[in-house]
């Protein structure tokens, strides 16, 4: 909503400057977005008449034209197409300054003189208007200063108002909260009836009363289209962002821009009948004004006459009964249309009008009367014409009921933390127009019809708060009790976890949880993602089911800039859908590729592999201090190398996965290293051991040292599960050093170096309780894994 | 005995001048030793009358204990010698760098996120997390916004199907907790939100914090004490903080709050556009219509309810100069957190 300063201050004129109001309405909840004179910054420049215009001897779109300046007569050349001997138009004279600090010199234009510069609206910064000359009136003061003859000391102030302020989105609801604001009555202009001088109506039927509740109408007959609107109404609409169209249209935008109630008038030869305010027959056509033929649904409410749609109601007016410069009989309709029930109709045709901005959001029900007679008064003294009766029908069932809201003085304590003076309070809701009664516990307030936002008591605290000032309130610290709460040891938390990965040299990303759908198959070809029914575009058009589609294209982009070396994680949901109901896991996922160590002095260049990515995810696990929950076991995955792809399980349930992307991924996704990745879902690794003490032994351990040759297929785990199986109750430890295949060794088979520590809390081991454990350990790999001693 | 102390000075001057350990013992030996120089004087002692013995054998006695700690220092200061010559071969250069895994980092936004919980923390709010795919009624209707309130076109919202969207908050989860928890209630819900909008300055995903405390006696100039000293904390600095009345339909009053620009200290720049002011976070008293939809005595209680834009913050602190950078995970910036 953008109103003029001066427009603001005929109804209400504070002594203080365009900023300070600025940030007074701002402070009072009416946001102001922006300020902007009305005009460049010019001088010099006046009201000129062209006296004569001659073609330019040398140039066929030039005029050589005699000018009036007031003081004297001037020659000015000049390219405008409507140069012609009595237009008056804005003259820079010589030594004037246009905006940009354009300086208006003597000239001499192919060989001719000219002496300033006649000028269009752009040319002043007034618009965006350059076809020609700006036209001024035909009574317009030859000589008079411009600036002061159009009034350019002014501002637009744009306010960016918020949904529930439909009372402010008129200049009439504006100057009511500077009035209070400034604690200055408000002086609106004098709305007086215009008798009717016709007795030409037109019958009105409500069919759908509870959308449209009241409907004014008028005929007027006899009006002069041809009439331009006058200068001071053009300025105006201007000056609130509007264009001037023809003296119907700018009337009726007028009323809406100071009365916030939006009308439209009908061409009145071309409706048929009367009028019919009724829901759409579903499909029946309607052509807008603005050229477009909408199929409107049976949910939609319209103006009609008695054969078919004129108007899509509180939105648009159709262009088959749209005034037009053959006007000369018209229908004026000022209406109310209920805000809940228009709300959203016209976003589902793609529509939004400065009307269906205001009735969506609510006009003042008492006010259509009032329009009209405004809207009359100005149509006759512009365009002429004989008016007929104002009628008006009424559903007064359907009409807002505005029950009256009570305000307890406990609850300004309470809710806003101070006491307010009583008077302030009365002040303050009066003087929004409230009718205040005093009560025992507070105030009794009936509320206004132009106010569709105050219903309950928390809504008058809101207004007693916006008025008074937030930042005048006090400010405290809230007190509360010291309780203590719950903080599970047992529950690890994320912020650990991606220090722990930092510490590891990895970075966090963060990627967007929508994904390309053709990646997104390439991981997870299973599952059928999430779609967006809007999305921003069709690359980002699934919810991700895998971190991974991000985190590769995270990893693409960086080695793209020839990074050589790039670790990430991410933590964040998958979107996986069920048979019941979709499921939204907490995941971790990681990648690593290129080089194992940032490039140094001490380690030659390595290529990452799959087991620093795996020694990377147990030390994750590790942090749980329940490292044999999890175990790891060869799989297949789609998107991974068939050989080097794992399952991660913790407790026999698969918590995630890790492996090396499929070369024949890699090549097609343009990756020229290595990559591996893994994803887990979060809470596996979230889900804690409490420490618990175990007596340190007094007593040596022993170790003994075993080399099987196993068969190559037997996997480490597996070697590992058995040896702690079988070894019985004294075994402390179990590393496994050593995995040898090749010379001397059956090329089938492969030899496992396993480091076996014993020992006992109470005693000394014998030799024979340690051979004991071993024996039982090479007999059982013996009999499952036919492991052999290497010798 | 006269011939003592020139003796005693030429064993000193012979001892400082030896320069192993072999010679040293040469000079124990040739002055201290059974047949050396001292040792034959203070053998001579009974020579000397029972007058002069006892005063002679003192001088004699100090100059062998001086000979014998001269002795001593000098072998001590030999040994450190050699082992400072073969520590000093062992020498390396100490500016070289350390070897090991690089360290790597935290995204901006989750550090910023952590911080916010670390501030809210302090002060007994819960950290609670919710889904991002959420049902129509959580996302708007719980919270006041029925269909087609004008206030659902100031949310650009993706939508699943007619009744899923994508959060355009993190709201919801206040309401889930609401409806499961009775309160008083001390809350922080971060996370990701989106909205259907991409240009320079919006991302079609981006972060909240948003805080929720119900209590008995909670009043808005609580709200206005809670945010200035977080926003001062935030920043690490005193700087000015106002609010300006606003609107969300499941705050009342609500507000806007501005900080003084951080960048030009009010004085106005291009990053708070010549204001001054930086708009950060919209806050309020939580609507009665939202502690109804959640089964709340709006009598007995009071609430306050603030949300944050994450990277707009994060933006401010670290004076990250475009958004887009967050979501690009250029290592380039990453390496920068």
């Amino acid at each position: 909503m953008i109103i003029s300063e001066q427009w603001l201050r005929e109804w209400v004129s504070p002594q203080i400057s365009t900023e300070e109001l600025a940030h007074q309405i701002t402070m009072a909840g009416l946001e102001v977005d922006a300020v902007d004179p009305v005009a460049g910054e010019f001088s010099g420049v006046v009201v000129a008449e062209i006296l004569s215009a001659q073609p330019h001897p040398d140039a066929d779109k030039l005029r050589v034209c005699e000018v009036n300046t007031g003081s004297e007569t001037v020659q000015i050349v000049c390219g405008a197409p409507n140069a012609r001997a009595g237009l008056k138009a804005p003259l820079a004279t010589v030594g004037g300054i246009l905006p940009g600090n354009f300086k208006i010199k003597k000239a001499k234009l192919r060989g001719v003189e000219s002496f300033g510069m006649l000028c269009a609206e752009q040319e002043l910064g007034l618009s965006d208007a350059n076809e020609g000359l700006m036209e001024l009136p035909a009574d317009a003061p030859v000589g008079g200063n411009l600036r002061e003859y159009l009034g350019l000391d002014d501002h637009m102030i744009e306010i960016g108002l918020t949904p529930n302020r439909a009372d402010c989105l008129g200049m009439a609801g504006i100057a009511r909260e500077v009035g209070l604001l400034n604690n200055l009555a408000v002086c609106g202009p004098a709305i007086d009836g215009v008798p009717a001088t016709l007795e030409d109506t037109l019958p009105v039927e409500l069919l759908a009363p509870e959308r449209c509740p009241r409907f004014v109408g008028r005929v007027l007959r006899g009006i002069d289209i041809s009439r331009p609107s006058p200068l001071w109404l053009q300025e105006k609409l201007r000056r609130v962002g509007l264009r001037s169209i023809d003296a119907v249209v700018d009337v009726t935008n007028y009323v809406m821009m100071e009365l916030g109630q939006p009308m439209h008038a009908f061409d009145l030869d071309k409706l048929q009948g009367g009028i019919r305010v009724r829901t759409a027959e579903q499909g029946e056509s309607l052509e807008l004004l603005d050229g477009q033929t909408v199929e409107l649904n049976s949910d939609t409410l319209v103006i009609a006459d008695h054969n078919r749609a004129v108007a899509m109601a509180g939105v648009m007016g159709g262009q088959q009964t749209a005034v037009s410069d053959q006007t000369t009989d018209l229908f004026l309709e000022v209406a109310f249309f209920t805000p809940e029930l228009l709300a959203g109709k016209p976003r589902s045709y793609g529509l939004h009008t400065d009307a269906s901005h205001r009735f969506e959001r609510g006009v003042d029900f008492t006010l259509q009367t009032t329009a009209m007679e405004r809207a009359t008064a100005l149509l006759l003294e512009i365009v002429g014409g004989q008016a007929g009766p104002v009628t008006e029908t009424v559903s007064a069932a359907h009409v807002p009921e505005r029950p009256d809201v009570v305000l307890r003085a406990a609850r300004i304590k309470r809710l806003l933390g101070f006491e307010m003076e009583h008077d302030e309070v009365t002040r303050i809701l009066s003087g929004l127009g409230l009718g205040v009664s005093v009560t025992d516990s507070g105030w009794r307030c009936t509320v206004p019809s132009w106010r569709f936002d105050i219903a309950i008591e928390a809504d008058l605290l809101e207004e007693l708060a916006r008025v008074y000032g937030y930042n005048r309130m006090p400010t405290t610290q809230p007190t509360t009790d010291l309780v203590i709460p719950p903080r599970p040891e047992k529950t690890l938390a994320l912020p650990a976890l991606r220090r722990h990965l930092a510490a590891r040299g990895y970075r966090e990303a963060i990627t967007y949880s929508f994904v390309d759908p053709r990646m997104q198959r390439v991981f997870d070809p299973g599952l059928h993602p999430v779609a967006l029914a809007n999305p921003i575009s069709a690359d980002m058009g699934v919810m991700r089911t895998s971190l991974l589609p991000g985190l590769v294209s995270a990893v693409l982009r960086n080695t793209n800039r020839q990074q050589p070396r790039v670790r990430l994680f991410e933590t964040g949901l998958r979107f996986l859908p069920g048979e019941d109901c979709l499921k939204q896991v907490p995941t971790l996922a990681m990648v690593i590729t290129g080089d194992r160590f940032a490039e140094n002095w001490s380690v030659p260049a390595q290529a990452t592999d799959f087991f620093d990515l795996k020694g990377d995810l147990e030390s994750l696990c590790a942090l749980t201090r329940s490292e044999d929950s999890f175990s790891f076991s060869a799989a297949r995955r789609d998107a991974f190398h068939p050989g080097q792809t794992a399952l991660l399980s913790r407790d026999e349930e698969v918590v995630g996965y890790l492996g090396a992307l499929h070369p024949s991924v890699c090549q097609e996704l343009g990756l020229n290293t290595a990559l591996y990745a893994c994803e887990i879902t979060l809470s596996a690794l979230l889900q804690a051991e409490l420490p618990a003490f175990a007596e340190l032994s007094k007593f040596p351990e022993v170790r003994r040292d075993l080399a099987v040759i196993v068969d190559k297929d037997v996997s480490a785990g597996d070697l590992l599960r058995n040896v702690r199986a079988s070894a019985g109750s004294y075994l402390t430890d179990l590393t496994l050093f050593d995995v040898y295949e090749g010379k001397g060794i059956d090329p089938k088979r492969k030899s496992v170096g396993l480091g076996l520590t014993f020992r006992d809390s109470s005693r000394t081991l014998s030799d024979q309780d340690v051979n004991l454990a071993v024996d039982q350990v090479v007999d059982s790999l013996g009999k499952n894994y036919k492991a052999e001693l290497r010798n | 005995m006269e011939n003592l102390e020139p003796l005693a000075a030429e064993a000193r001057a012979a001892i400082e001048a030896a320069e192993d350990s072999a010679t040293l013992e040469q000079l124990r030996v040739d002055y201290l030793g059974k047949k050396g120089q001292i040792t034959a004087l203070l053998k001579g002692l009974g020579q000397l009358s029972a007058e002069e013995r006892p005063q002679a054998g003192a001088k004699i006695n100090a100059v062998k204990e001086d000979l014998q700690a001269l002795i001593g220092d000098r072998k001590a200061a030999m040994a450190a010698a050699a082992v400072e010559a073969q520590l000093s071969a062992e020498t390396i250069d100490v500016t070289l760098p350390g070897r090991g895994q690089s360290t790597g980092g935290i995204h901006p936004v989750s550090r910023t996120m952590e911080r916010m919980a670390e501030f809210f923390g302090a002060i007994g709010f819960d950290v609670v997390e919710g889904p991002e795919i959420e049902d129509d009624y959580h996302n708007f209707e719980a919270l006041n916004i029925p269909a087609h309130h004008p206030a659902r076109a100031m949310h650009d919202t993706f939508y699943v199907d007619e009744h899923t969207v994508l959060r355009t908050h993190t709201s919801p989860v206040q309401v889930r907790v609401m409806e499961n928890q009775a309160p008083p209630l001390k809350i922080i819900c971060p996370g990701r939100v989106y909205r259907c909008d991409s240009d320079l300055t919006h991302t079609p995903m981006f972060h909240q914090v948003e805080g929720l405390l119900i209590d008995e006696h909670t009043s808005f100039a609580d709200l206005k004490g809670v945010i200035e000293a977080f926003l001062r904390e935030f920043f690490e600095r005193e700087l000015a903080v106002r609010f300006r009345p606003s609107y969300f339909p499941f705050t009342e009053p609500s507000a806007e709050v501005d900080i003084q620009c951080v960048n030009c200290g009010g004085d106005g720049c291009r990053v708070c556009s010549q204001t001054g002011w930086l708009e950060v976070m919209g806050c309020g008293m939580v609507h009665p219509k939202v502690f109804e939809y959640s089964n709340i005595d709006t009598e007995k209680y009071t609430g306050f309810a603030f949300g944050m834009g994450v990277e707009r913050l994060a933006m401010l602190r670290y004076g990250v100069n475009d958004l887009r950078l967050f979501f690009d995970n250029d290592l380039r910036f990453l390496e920068q957190f």
